[in-house]
């Protein structure tokens, strides 16, 4: 009853915001649009340099075979290493290729010749990437050769091992697909933390705390009347988002969305309540703002989002087993990819649910009502 | 008289650190009585009103209000006060009508009283074409007296009133006093701090705080005799010159 009157008041106060409601919607839809497009570890547009020493046939054939790949662009032939690294020095391209003086006769005599690659490793991700992109074109090019010279596989010390990997879940390897769930999950987080986080310590600045305060509202009433709001807000924001996954990229989730709402409710109510914690002890927005923001970014850097948890070192490792966003990410993208029920994610959720149950307590016993 | 002291204070202390900024208090008041707590700014009268509604917990000593133990029964304390604090404390981003409807849905008035007090209050204030104005676009004077009525909305029984007045016109708390006169004929007891002399004036009995402790409690017309003063602007200069601190 009392807390129908709270809650009525925090959504008048929500939607006579300025900016709030606009966030609500410009949110998802700019995440959801634009994020997976640009945040993409797929390389593209490789471009190379090239300095053939041999200007045989084979060495052209090999040129062709990269310059026709999709994703490489051939900037030109040098005579020199020196000059195609001029073209890397200059940013006009990201690789050389050099080959050797006698790469023909060695490959015809030998059945071996060196390529030399040389890339451009200031983007380190970006370098081995499209280095390993080379050397698979190159593999390539000698399984064409020898079967061409007709070397069976079996008579050749360079036994050939063909290994043709079958993706599960992820057919494609579409890096949005991956992105888009764990996207979902940040928007949670920046609304569901920082709001809550910013409330009671802003109406500890408007004095009007006080007035709450001298009433004789319980604790847990006026904790939960902040609670329910955002976690409201949170799962409107989350409809949204699934909405427009399903309308710009055609993803749905392969396991229930019931189960979506139901992670999401336990991590939101983690994530307010921090928000909340946060809020009750800080004298001032500003303090409230960076706390939260700290717990942020901690949170989405070790949560798995861009970086798999496995390479982390083993002390991040074990801190993450505290990370609320793990949890709820590590469901996401499941419950996205496979067709899986409940038990797939139920350690998950459980683990939520208890530090969603700490995080209230402490949020309601950190809220005081009277000064000591 | 004694059987219906409504506020008992006796050696209430608060202290933060090493400052004593109340010190060792003791009065009662009785119920519909008009309590002037007067005092300079840091004399310690925020800090005892304060711990008086159960916002601050007392060092030492022992207070009652409404019959409770401010220290240990702070939220039945909270059930039968009104407070109104120096700061306006009234949501400005609701409007008039909001947020009456939300402090008498905290205190748990039915939906009928509200609505019915509220249209009443509206009538009586000359507010019933503004209340659905933002609260925050009402002139302070207004502001004032609504924040007021509010906290008078539930009829408690005991109202407490932080500098009410500050800042507001002649006129405006002249009707600021009149709203006071009404509660206390329908025996809400107001204690209630202020600057203005004149006003201590209009108080049944009035306390005068230096440094922490009270150094005059009296009716303003014995005061005035005590300190051989024209005025309570002439008894709260004499005090006042006291202070060391401040």
């Amino acid at each position: 009853m009392v807390l129908g009157y709270l809650i009525s008041k925090e959504f008048k106060q929500m939607m006579r915001n300025i900016v709030l409601p606009v966030i609500f919607v410009l949110l998802p839809i700019s995440v959801i649009n634009v994020v997976p497009r640009i945040a993409t570890q797929e390389i593209k547009h490789i471009n190379f340099s090239v300095v053939d020493n041999d200007h045989s046939p084979l060495s052209e054939r090999l040129v062709h075979k990269l310059a026709a790949s999709p994703n490489f662009h051939l900037v030109g032939t040098f005579a020199s290493y020196g000059q195609a690294s001029a073209t890397i020095d200059g940013g006009q391209a990201d690789l050389i290729v050099e080959i050797q003086p006698d790469f023909e006769r060695q490959l015809v005599v030998d059945g071996t010749a060196q390529v030399a690659v040389a890339t451009n490793s200031v983007n380190g991700m970006k370098g081995s990437l499209s280095s390993g992109y080379v050397t698979q074109i190159l593999a390539d090019y000698s399984a064409q050769l020898r079967d061409e010279a007709g070397l069976d596989a079996s008579n050749t010390r360079l036994a050939r091992l063909n290994v043709e990997p079958r993706y599960l879940y992820n057919t494609t390897l579409d890096y949005k697909l991956y992105m888009v769930p764990a996207l979902m999950a940040m928007i949670l987080i920046l609304i569901c933390a920082f709001l809550p986080a910013l409330n009671i310590v802003g109406e500890k600045e408007k004095g009007t705390i006080e007035q709450i305060n001298v009433s004789p509202i319980s604790k847990s009433q006026f904790v939960l009347s902040k609670l329910i709001p955002y976690t409201v807000v949170g799962l409107f924001m989350l409809t949204m988002a699934i909405a427009l996954a399903w309308l710009i990229y055609g993803y749905w989730p392969s396991g229930s969305v019931w189960l979506i709402y139901v992670m999401a409710i336990a991590f939101v109510l983690v994530m307010s309540s921090l928000g909340l914690i946060v809020s009750n002890y800080s004298s001032t927005t500003q303090q409230a703002a960076l706390l939260i923001f700290f717990f942020m970014m901690i949170f989405m850097h070790m949560s798995g989002m861009l970086t798999p948890i496995v390479s982390m070192p083993r002390w991040s490792q074990t801190l993450t087993l505290v990370n609320p966003m793990r949890y709820f990410m590590e469901a996401m993208r499941v419950i996205y990819l496979k067709p899986v029920g409940f038990a797939a994610v139920q350690e998950q959720f459980l683990r939520l649910c208890i530090m969603a149950a700490v995080l209230w307590t402490w949020a309601i016993a950190s809220y005081r009502k009277t000064q000591a | 008289m004694n059987d219906n002291i409504v506020i008992r204070v006796e050696g209430l202390t608060k202290q933060f650190g090493n400052f004593v900024a109340v010190n060792h208090i003791s009065f009662d008041v009785s119920q519909g009585e008009i309590f002037g707590f007067l005092g300079a700014n840091g004399a310690g009268k925020t800090t005892a009103m304060r711990m008086l509604c159960g916002l601050s917990v007392p060092t030492s000593g022992h207070a009652t209000v409404a019959g409770y133990d401010v220290e240990r029964q702070p939220e039945l304390v909270k059930r039968n006060i009104g407070y109104m604090s120096q700061k306006f404390a009234l949501y400005d981003d609701l409007t008039v009508t909001e947020n009456l409807r939300l402090f008498g849905g905290i205190y748990r008035m039915s939906r009928r009283d509200i609505k019915l007090k509220t249209r009443q209050l509206l009538t009586e204030l000359n507010l019933t074409n503004e209340r659905n104005a933002m609260v925050r676009s009402l002139p302070l004077g207004w502001k004032q007296k609504l924040a007021f009525s509010l906290a008078i909305f539930h009829e408690p029984k005991i109202v407490f009133l932080d500098e009410p007045t500050g800042g507001v016109d002649p006129i405006t708390r002249r009707q600021f006093w009149e709203m006071i006169y009404r509660a206390a004929d329908r025996g809400i007891t107001v204690f209630v701090t202020t600057h203005y002399m004149d006003e201590a004036e209009y108080c049944d009995r009035v306390s005068i705080m230096v440094d922490g402790h009270i150094k005059a409690l009296d009716t303003p017309a014995m005061l005035k005799q005590m300190f051989n003063a024209p005025t309570m602007y002439d008894v709260f200069l004499a005090l006042a010159r006291q202070a060391t601190r401040g």
